[in-house]
């Protein structure tokens, strides 16, 4: 059976390049240039998958992307599993390993098959009528059964080893379409010189010149044409040409993007190429020239393997040299079925057509046929089709012209091509939210009023002959690149025109037949007549309650079948009834594709300061802080991060530790209205602060809550360094740009981020000035001089710091800021020099254990974006006397100066080992009924090895009334006992920072 | 006293990462992160460029979104009132001093920005098309022709983009800890190069 279905000359496939492929574990014979349907039907095998809801035998019903039936999955090795490919559209290689679908145990035999019995259960809305009781049955019965039982295709279980690329475009004209409107558009447009794409989802640009084999353009055969357009374009150098790319979206502003498969069709492409490229293009024009899909006939059983449609039937036989079958009745109810008809009886096939339409309808394709020798019987229905596995026979009967359905009669055939008109493919014009138009003429919704910068040319709009297709191309094409040159082109005259049909006419009871509209979700006639009977007018209720449209290919091939059933139903024309929406993408596109390069090490930035590398190769183990990362702990051999947390806190109130603090933001106010500036956005004063000392600022948002907060220094009287919180860094930017730009351009202030600009080393406890005090340069260290809250510049190391004296842990300290480059190196010299101190490192975990000691709040821990500065006793931080700052108004709105608001306290558990959780629950009573009332929560919660015992920070209602009161905090098994008191458990004088 | 043997160390983020020419013997495209130098943000209003058009050797009288090079100073407008000062590093001590006196008693902001940026130089015949893997800009030569500077994007990191030459090089700077993430999207965007 080795291509027993191939014909001996013929088609576009390169016969000297045999390969071999698998589909089920056979090997099967194809030639380079097939799809795996072609090569499929090459070898006679139509029955290639199961369908998604009755587990129907189903076969190979088209040549391109709209394909419902045939879905195959894929695997490439190594996770490169891939369910849902359409056989029409894979390319096939050499060793290409396709397995068929939805079945089990086998293809052949499918138990899932009684579904087709059943299906009386399974009608329209099935889901919701069926599986609504017992409630609870939802959840854990039927939707994880329905998922089991209905889906298709199996994902891959381990990761996908592909790359993925994305890549920015912009042109003058970007062509969608590469048939003969779209070669002509491109051909016109890069005339011009303007910079010009054409892409196409096929492998081959030329549309449906690549399978036809009779017509003549300008006087030569149409595929020769086709070679001068693409080379003339090719040598072109404003022109891209794009093969194996999909535009998958149309959005705003001609934001076009495409997906295209650059290795799919390889057998072992090379590791360095992505497997698909997602494009982004904005262009300047964009002309649609994406054709049209021939409509199946609804009838009995249409569903059939071996039922195809006609233009794919001519298609198989011109570009793939394959007979679908060497008995083939055509069904039709227009004139394009008769070129394939014919093209295959000059294959040699046999042929015979069966035309819906009376005899008094046709056109003179009819003649033509007969002439050649080939059946035509006109004014005939079909009934429904005999063979389950592969149709047989085609059952014909006369309609007269009252619709009466004569005897029936049975035509035997190996192969079915069915043609029931043409539907232009305006998903694109739709997506850019052009106006659709229905055309009663063409039976079918046109583009009507563009919305953004695009014109349709040939089928995609209804214009169906191919010198119309070649005219309007090219004058599309001159339009968007600015011309008004027409061309006109002589060309075979298109066999063109069909009667509109719904339902074929059928002597049969209808409700006792399938006659799918939807082959892909398994959505039949009587389902659509079923929907509208049950209410369902809107064609979006009917789509959505019957699922029809739904399916991966979106209702390609079944969105007129249904929209005329509708229609008909309702007494409406099609028109009133209106379409559904054509969403993106166009056709399905990978995960892959779409998240292109940011996966694994690009998933996101990862910053790191530069003192990063010296804490990896001291074993930190680092925690993320927004895009950061930072030591969370530097564990010794054999600590926990609870011993290790506990040695650092220790050594920092015992002699030194040093920190990592360079993530803080930084930014610098420069000009002679900054201490203004300062004044209007913190609610602290600025104007008393001198030139060479901080102050601890503040930030509200207008709301009267607390922003942020940090350290801000006075440099000189026009230049302040101020500091903000790690996660806050780019939005206090934000905030004070917005203010400067909007509310206060007078302002002469200037903001520039330094954040980067300076690594930070806070070095920490009473050991630090004697540590820093030989590495020091043109700063006096000693207390009097250089107090607490001073800042000095000097050098440190020979590097130039910024040496701010500032604590966040209470004890003696210093934030030592350098030029970044410099970070690591004066880390090093600290370090070393701190060995005689014992000095320690710590991370991030030791720096919030030591500021909560001394009840230190963090923002965004301690407050949550509703916590007032007088929430956290910081009320002394608002200028009293100011006449303005950002957030000023709103602190005496009621809600924030009532009573019983919760303010921050700290808590001591009973049992002094128990660590409260942080986000615990807080209420005075455990024993109350649920639901209980919560007066506030655990914001902070740590061991503290300087205190011997755990603390904790909280925020709660009417905090301060309550000190000594006992109060219950949940736990994950109930409540624990604590007592209330003053947020701060060391040194309550604060003297160890002056020291 | 003073440890001046750490003095000289400094450690540029990316100094592991020497010159990587991918495929450069098609001369497709070569990433080479650029060694330290002097950076400035220099911020003025427009009415005072117009009495100060030049300071310290760098060029200020500029359309925005251009750039100019006198000698080994280069000046970047990126904005109506921004400019991005770039110059050999030891100069950057005498740039200060030179722009506070041309500027002196005219409202201005000079910040020292040399540790907080990074360059990489992009180039080779299909940087532009390594560069839009990640940066949406139209970078045609008749779109973004050399001396051409803007603020951008590269993946999910803010940069500043310079054409250099026609060869064409590109300057891409971003901030020193978006570097890593930066020279790896430019390294993956140019392997596919590697396999032409």
């Amino acid at each position: 059976m080795a291509q027993d279905h191939r014909l001996s000359k013929g088609g576009r496939i390169d016969r000297t390049k045999p390969i071999t492929l698998h589909f089920n574990g056979e090997a099967l014979p194809g030639y380079h240039g097939d799809t795996l349907a072609s090569a499929l039907l090459a070898n006679g095998i139509h029955f290639v998958a199961r369908s998604f809801k009755y587990h129907r035998p189903r076969g190979i019903m088209s040549h391109g992307s709209e394909e419902p039936s045939a879905l195959i999955q894929i695997d490439r090795g190594n996770g490169r599993a891939d369910p849902n490919n359409r056989a029409s559209v894979v390319e096939a290689f050499h060793g290409l390993a396709a397995t068929s679908q939805n079945h089990w145990p086998s293809l052949d035999f499918d138990v899932g098959e009684v579904n087709d019995l059943l299906s009386p259960l399974f009608v329209a809305g099935f889901y919701y009528k069926t599986f609504m009781w017992p409630r609870t049955f939802w959840s854990r019965v039927y939707e994880p059964r329905i998922r089991a039982a209905a889906g298709l295709g199996v994902a891959p279980d381990i990761p996908d080893p592909d790359r993925y690329q994305n890549r920015h475009a912009h042109c003058e004209v970007l062509v969608v379409g590469s048939g003969p409107a779209g070669l002509a558009a491109a051909l016109a447009a890069s005339e011009s010189g303007k910079r010009v794409m054409i892409v196409d989802e096929q492998a081959e640009l030329g549309g449906s010149l690549l399978h036809d084999i009779t017509s003549q353009i300008d006087g030569q055969p149409a595929q020769s044409w086709r070679d001068e357009a693409i080379a003339a374009l090719d040598a072109r150098e404003n022109v891209i040409v794009l093969p194996r790319t999909t535009a998958i979206g149309y959005y705003n502003h001609n934001h076009i993007v495409l997906a295209e498969r650059v290795t799919d069709h390889v057998a072992a492409p090379s590791p360095n190429l992505p497997r698909e490229r997602m494009w982004q293009v904005r262009a300047a024009q964009v002309v649609l020239a994406t054709g049209a899909h021939e409509r199946p006939l609804v009838f009995a059983d249409n569903d059939r393997p071996g039922i195809m449609l006609a233009e794919s039937i001519r298609a198989f036989v011109n570009r793939y040299g394959v007979a679908p079958g060497r008995r083939i009745v055509f069904a039709t109810n227009g004139a394009s079925a008769y070129a394939a008809a014919a093209d295959a009886h000059a294959a040699g096939l046999s042929v015979m057509v069966v035309d819906i339409r009376a005899a008094a309808e046709c056109g003179p394709e009819v003649v033509e046929l007969r002439a050649l020798g080939c059946q035509v019987l006109t004014g005939h229905t079909i009934i429904g089709v005999e063979g389950r596995k592969r149709v047989t026979g085609v059952v014909a009967a006369p309609v007269d012209p009252h619709g009466h359905v004569g005897p029936r009669r049975v035509l035997a055939c190996d192969c079915m091509g069915m043609s029931g008109g043409w539907t232009p493919a305006v998903h694109l014009f739709s997506q850019s939210r052009g106006k659709l138009r229905f055309e009663t003429a063409l039976d079918a919704f046109v583009p009507g009023v563009s919305v953004q910068a695009e014109s349709s040319a040939g089928a995609c709009k209804g214009s169906y002959d191919l010198a119309d297709c070649l005219r309007e191309g090219w004058s599309a094409g001159e339009m968007a690149a600015g011309g008004a040159g027409e061309r006109n082109f002589t060309a075979t005259q298109s066999l063109t025109g069909f009667k509109p049909v719904r339902l074929l006419p059928t002597d049969a009871d209808p409700n006792k037949v399938k006659a799918f509209v939807d082959f892909q979700n398994d959505v039949t006639a009587k389902d659509i007549k079923l929907a509208v009977r049950e209410g369902f007018e809107s064609v979006e209720h009917v789509k959505r309650y019957t699922t029809t449209g739904m399916a991966t290919d979106q209702g390609k091939t079944s969105n007129m079948s249904t929209l005329g059933i509708v229609a008909s139903v309702l007494d409406r024309p099609i028109s009133a009834v209106g379409t559904t929406t054509f969403r993106l993408p166009y056709t399905p596109t990978t995960f892959g594709a779409f998240v292109g390069p940011n996966n694994g090490a690009l998933f996101d930035p990862i910053r790191t300061t530069p003192i990063h590398d010296w804490a990896l190769a001291h074993g930190a183990v680092f925690e993320d802080v927004g895009l950061w990362k930072r030591a969370l702990y530097f564990p010794k051999s054999g600590e926990d991060m609870r011993a290790a947390v506990a040695r650092e806190c220790k050594a920092v109130r015992d002699s030194v530790g040093m920190f990592d603090a360079s993530t803080l933001g930084k930014i610098e106010i420069v000009g002679p209205d900054s201490a203004e500036f300062m004044n209007r956005l913190y609610t602290n004063a600025w104007r008393t602060l001198e030139p060479g000392k901080c102050r601890y600022g503040l930030m509200l948002k207008e709301d009267g809550h607390i922003m942020d907060d940090g350290v801000v220094a006075r440099l000189a009287p026009d230049r302040f360094h101020v500091t903000t919180t790690t996660g806050g860094a780019a939005r206090v930017l934000a905030h004070m740009e917005d203010y400067l730009q909007t509310e206060w351009p007078d302002l002469k202030v200037f903001l520039t981020s330094i954040t980067e600009q300076y690594a930070v080393i806070a070095l920490q406890g009473p050991k630090a000035r004697d540590v820093i005090e030989p590495l020091v340069t043109e700063v006096d260290l000693a207390p009097a001089s250089f107090p607490h809250m001073a800042i000095r510049t000097g050098f440190i190391c020979g590097v130039p710091c910024r040496l701010f004296r500032v604590s966040f842990t209470g004890e003696l300290g210093y934030e030592i800021n350098v030029p970044a480059d410099y970070g690591q190196a004066v880390w090093e010299a600290i370090f070393e020099r701190g060995q005689a101190f014992g000095i320690t490192p710590y991370g991030t975990e030791a720096m919030h254990v030591l500021r909560a000691e001394k009840g230190f709040i963090i923002v965004g821990q301690e407050t949550d974006g509703t916590v007032t500065p007088d929430d956290l006793g910081l009320s002394g931080l608002i200028g009293k006397t100011k006449p303005d700052f950002v957030g000023k108004r709103s602190l005496s709105r009621p809600d924030l100066v009532s009573s019983g608001r919760k303010q921050l306290v700290g808590l001591v558990s009973d049992d002094p080992n128990e660590v409260l959780e942080e986000g615990g629950q807080i209420v005075t009573d455990p024993h109350q009924a649920i639901p209980m009332r919560m007066i506030g929560h655990v914001t902070s919660s740590y061991w503290s090895a300087n205190c011997g015992r755990s603390i904790a920070l909280a925020l709660v209602a009417g905090g301060r009334s309550r000190l000594g009161h006992r109060l219950f905090v949940t736990t994950p098994t109930g409540f624990t006992s604590v007592k209330v008191c003053e947020p701060v458990f060391i040194d309550p004088q604060g003297e160890r920072i002056h020291a | 006293m003073l440890e001046m043997k750490y003095a000289s160390r400094r450690m540029p983020v990316l100094s592991d990462r020497g010159a990587m020419a991918v495929a450069a013997a098609t001369s497709a495209i070569m990433i080479r992160p650029l060694a330290p130098e002097a950076r400035f943000s220099l911020r003025l209003h427009e009415e005072v460029l117009e009495q100060v058009k030049e300071a310290a050797g760098f060029s200020l009288h500029l359309p925005v979104n251009r750039s100019a090079s006198s000698g080994d100073r280069v000046s970047l407008r990126l904005g109506p009132n921004e400019w991005l000062l770039i110059a050999p590093e030891s100069d950057a001590d005498e740039i200060a001093a030179q722009i506070g006196s041309a500027l002196a008693g005219h409202f201005h902001a000079l910040v020292d920005v040399g540790h907080r940026n990074v360059a990489i130089e992009v180039a080779g015949r299909s940087a532009a098309d390594v560069l839009n893997s990640g940066c949406p800009l139209d970078l045609a030569a008749g779109a973004f022709p050399t001396g051409y500077a803007t603020r951008t994007l590269m993946g999910k990191a803010e940069i500043v983009l310079m054409r250099l030459d026609d060869a064409p090089r590109y300057r891409v700077e971003c901030w020193r800890s978006f570097a890593a993430y930066v020279h790896a999207f430019l390294m993956d965007s140019a392997r596919e190069f590697e396999a032409v």
